[in-house]
């Protein structure tokens, strides 16, 4: 144990010699940005910090300092992750203050996830490690109390940050800070039973709440030191295309630009890493003073571009797999994508899983219900479009800004610049926004080689324009469901046939796949250089809603109710389960179902003029079902309320985990309403928010209301499963007000105008 | 360039700048008050709301020229210790998810309460839908409007 005044790591060693005296303008320091209401009720700084451990430090007047590992990009983590700690440790949580931590992987190991934010495995991968981190430091406090006091370890209790004794001798964590970080850390701790917590399921604002609402510098954006000059890029118009030449000439004398350039974002022959997007793998910079004068030059500038040919590059995926991956040459159009994944649906695909003889069930079938669904590519469009900070001074590189998955991009970052990782210092912006985007962070790439270039501090920003037309999208996909009924409307056989451009959505092992004797899943896909990426639960966003209104859809070949059709097959799942690599839990599935059914009112017959739907799903490792209530106005849905229902095991912190809830329903019914980026000769044909249509207030449910399956598990991850199910509860929900089945994604395109 | 004389948050302040500069950039980029967001540069998306006499404006298409002896408020402004009804009712709802659009929202809906105090909910929506929340947290804003213009 040491304190912190005596620099411990690599990481902070590189923090006070590399950078010391470039002085940021803009303080990133947490006390600096209290406000006077949040600083009201809290502790002062103390004279000294402890360390504990990665997690935790402790002043010695009681103030406890929690790091946050994993970055914040609004699923709540730097408010949820302390609070687990805080939980175990038995602080008073008014005594805690929360920092973002480095990256630091001697501290976070990358294996189990990292400092990795996505996949909704930010709570569930750390849930063991913040529960040890907090009962290590209360351990160590209680054995310093008890060497201090001459009596046994377990007569030591704790509560609200004080140590007490039967005696009626007491000490505050502060007081006994000193002590208990020269205490061996323990290897075994005992964790609390969750029928004892008081912080974990108690709602707690957001940390960051008070320093967002009044402005504080707290994204990459805003990030500022002295000296720091504003970079942008200049990439090709369209997907297919690289650049050619470009006239600097015009350029190079206007106001405030310094410096105009093209570079290659990784070296020849760089292998790649599964994360390490590549559309335009050669840009042009622009460098100069300020934003504007950049984004002048950016306007003015002449680039000539030219069709690449068909190449390979090899990728190392997650596992460190290496594949050979192709990128085909020509310009592509969203039209021609349709037309060639309608032309694969219409072939046999590769078959995934096979139960029973469907192709004999099929046959014997008295009825056939045969349907398709489309989906076009999405843009992420989080709020604040990519950017980072770089500083390369010789062989070290200071780089900060918003990204999901610096373990990812560091090795790529260190080829590239030929500089070993441990002189890489890598700080974590809040984000604005992610979904998946910002696990592709070639932008800090990007300005870590500019800033080698030019010598100095470079904030590189995309514009808008930038951020919406440079690449990783949802891919396109498409999806043909069948089911074979016989005479009497039972189901004999289901049938899904999926693919896209370039990955397949399929999820062969998901319900209803265990529930119906005779199943065959097939999937396809079709090569593509434009680039795409995880975008809020990757293939299960599209997947989900194919068959979510497939399976309403059924219900009524069936004549069925359609949770109580779901329902009786999960039941069949449960019992006799059919097939062996069935991947979900039916019994919480179909929790989810009965909890929305319940919450909902769904046995009541709808009140007058307002339709339901209903879709549930299954993701990543959680539950989520929603019924959404519609009526028609003027001819435009109105989404009167959605209920929602969800389970994730233990929540951490509930309003935050409602508050992502409803922030995945009103994402799911903007992007099943209206979300699309059409390609025309590779060209991006969306390019800021007066042409991508994005969910307005006046759009948003009335009311959504949330609810949770109440158990002891493990947290299984929030931020994606309630996403899904809610492109199909809107379709069904549409279905029933006009009749007409939607197939195809966005359900409206720009038919709606917009209500303002 | 040109120098420009302007008065934000009640102080005044020179810059010598482009004349076409908006003001979204003098905020930012000159005068270090990063409160004020960009998203869009084109007056679609709200993140950089400002006032100006009062009221809502989008700076990113507001050149610095344009702005006379207008004053300009900006979120840093808004109130002296972050204690506007808006602000402890954004608090109290908790209504941020990523933060990033949140300081634009305010701004509207402070000018919004300004001259409408006591708004419905189609007053609220018409006011708030040049504010895009990309997270999607709508549903909270409108409570903390509401809330704020009970208090
Ligand atoms: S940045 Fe001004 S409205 Fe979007
Ligand atoms: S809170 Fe993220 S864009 Fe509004």
């Amino acid at each position: 144990m040491t304190k912190t005044k005596i620099a411990s790591g690599r990481r902070s060693f590189l923090r006070n010699t590399l950078f010391a005296g470039s002085g940021m303008v803009i303080g990133f320091d947490w006390l600096a940005q209290q406000s006077l209401a949040a600083a009201k009720d809290s502790l002062a700084l103390p004279k000294e910090w402890y360390d504990f451990n990665a997690f935790l430090k402790i002043g010695d007047n009681g103030l406890v300092t929690i790091f946050t590992p994993n970055p914040e990009f609004g699923q709540n983590v730097m408010t949820s992750m302390p609070m687990i700690v805080a939980e175990e440790l038995d602080v008073d949580w008014k005594d805690v203050r929360v920092e973002m931590a480095m990256h630091d992987p001697a501290k976070f190991p990358n294996a189990a996830f990292g400092q990795f934010t996505g996949g909704s495995r930010g709570i569930p991968s750390k849930w063991d490690a913040l529960r040890k981190a907090g009962a290590t430091g209360r351990q160590m406090l209680r054995e310093a109390a008890a060497k201090a006091w001459q009596v046994p370890v377990e007569e030591i209790t704790t509560s609200n940050s004080v140590l007490q004794h039967s005696s009626g001798k007491k000490a505050t964590y502060g007081e006994m800070a000193a002590a208990a970080a020269q205490i061996p850390v323990p290897k075994e701790v005992k964790l609390k039973a969750v029928k004892d917590f008081k912080i974990i399921g108690t709602s707690h604002k957001n940390v960051e709440g008070p320093k967002i609402v009044t402005g504080k510098p707290l994204f990459g954006l805003d990030y500022k030191v002295e000296g720091m000059l504003i970079a942008m890029i200049v990439h090709p118009p369209a997907f297919g295309m690289k650049l050619k030449s470009f006239n600097d000439a015009s350029v190079k004398g206007m106001p405030g630009i310094k410096d105009v350039f093209s570079f290659k974002t990784y070296n020849e022959g760089q292998e790649k890493g599964g994360f390490d997007a590549n559309a335009f793998p050669e840009l042009v910079a622009i460098v100069g003073n300020s934003t504007w004068e950049v984004m002048n030059a950016k306007k003015a500038i002449k680039a000539e571009w030219e069709p690449f040919a068909t190449y390979n590059e090899t990728v190392a995926g997650f596992g460190g797999n290496k594949s050979q991956v192709k990128v085909p040459g020509g310009l592509e159009n969203s039209v021609d994508h349709l037309a060639k994944m309608k032309e694969f649906a219409s072939k046999p695909g590769r078959v995934v899983r096979k139960d029973g003889d469907p192709e004999a069930a099929f046959k014997t079938a008295a009825k056939v219900l045969e349907r398709s669904y489309s989906a076009p590519h999405l843009a992420h469009n989080c709020m604040e479009p990519m950017n980072f900070f770089a500083d390369v001074k010789g062989d070290k590189v200071k780089v900060a800004g918003p990204l999901q998955a610096p373990g990812l991009i560091e090795p790529t970052l260190s080829a590239r610049l030929g500089i070993p990782a441990e002189n890489i210092e890598i700080e974590m912006t809040r984000m604005g926004g992610g979904f998946g985007r910002r696990a592709y962070s070639h932008y800090m790439v990007e300005a870590a080689i500019i800033s080698n270039q030019v010598k100095a501090p470079v904030k590189l920003m995309y514009t808008r324009e930038d951020d919406m037309t440079n690449g990783v999208y949802r891919p396109a996909y498409y999806a043909t469901y069948r089911a074979a009924l016989d005479k009497n409307n039972n189901l004999l056989a289901f049938h899904v046939k999926a693919g896209g451009i370039p990955e397949s959505p399929l999820h062969a092992n998901r319900f209803p796949a265990g529930a119906i004797d005779n199943y065959l899943a097939e999937d396809w896909s079709i090569e593509s250089n434009i680039t795409i990426g995880a975008f809020r639960a990757p293939r299960s966003n599209f997947i989900a809603a194919a068959e979510q209104s497939f399976l309403d859809e059924l219900a009524e070949a069936m004549k069925k109710d359609p949770i109580e059709m779901r329902l009786e097959l999960l039941r069949k799942a449960k019992a006799n389960p059919v097939g062996k690599n069935n991947d979900y839990d039916a019994d919480r599935y179909a929790g989810v179902l009965e909890l929305v059914r319940d919450k909902s009112g769904w046995a009541n017959k709808p009140k007058s003029k307002v339709h339901r739907g209903v879709a549930a799903y299954f993701c990543h490792a959680s539950y989520a079902a929603h019924v959404l209530e519609l009526t028609l106005e003027d001819g435009k849905p109105v989404v009167q309320k959605v209920t929602s229902a969800i389970d994730c095991g233990i929540v951490v912190n509930p309003d935050a985990a409602a508050n992502m809830t409803e922030g995945a329903v009103i994402d799911g019914i903007g992007n099943a309403l209206f979300g699309e980026m059409p390609f025309k000769n590779g060209v991006p044909e969306k390019t800021n928010f007066h042409n991508y249509r994005m969910i307005r207030m006046s759009e948003a449910p009335k009311a959504i209301d949330v609810h949770f399956v109440k158990n002891e598990m493990s947290p299984t991850g929030m931020g994606e499963p309630p996403f899904p199910p809610i492109f199909g509860a809107m379709a069904n929900a549409l279905y029933k007000a006009t009749g007409k089945r939607v197939y195809n994604q966005p359900f409206l395109g720009d038919k709606q105008e917009l209500g303002m | 360039m040109a120098v420009f004389n302007l008065t934000i948050n009640g102080k005044k302040h020179q810059v010598d700048v482009d004349p076409t500069t908006p003001i979204l950039w003098v905020l930012r980029d000159h005068l270090n008050l990063v409160g004020t967001k960009y998203g869009c540069g084109m007056a679609m998306c709200g993140a950089c709301t400002i006032h100006l006499d009062g009221e809502a404006m989008r700076s990113c298409s507001l050149p610095v020229a344009q702005v006379s002896n207008q004053k300009i408020t900006t979120i840093e402004g808004l109130s002296e210790n972050g204690d506007h009804p808006l602000q402890k009712a954004w608090l109290e709802h908790d209504v941020p998810q990523c933060g990033y659009c949140q300081t634009g929202q305010i701004m509207s809906a402070a000018a919004l309460l300004k001259d409408n105090p006591k708004p419905s909910d189609e007053e609220i929506d018409a006011a708030m839908n040049g504010n895009i929340c990309r997270c999607g947290t709508y549903i909270r804003i409108k409570a903390a409007i509401k809330t704020a213009a009970r208090s």
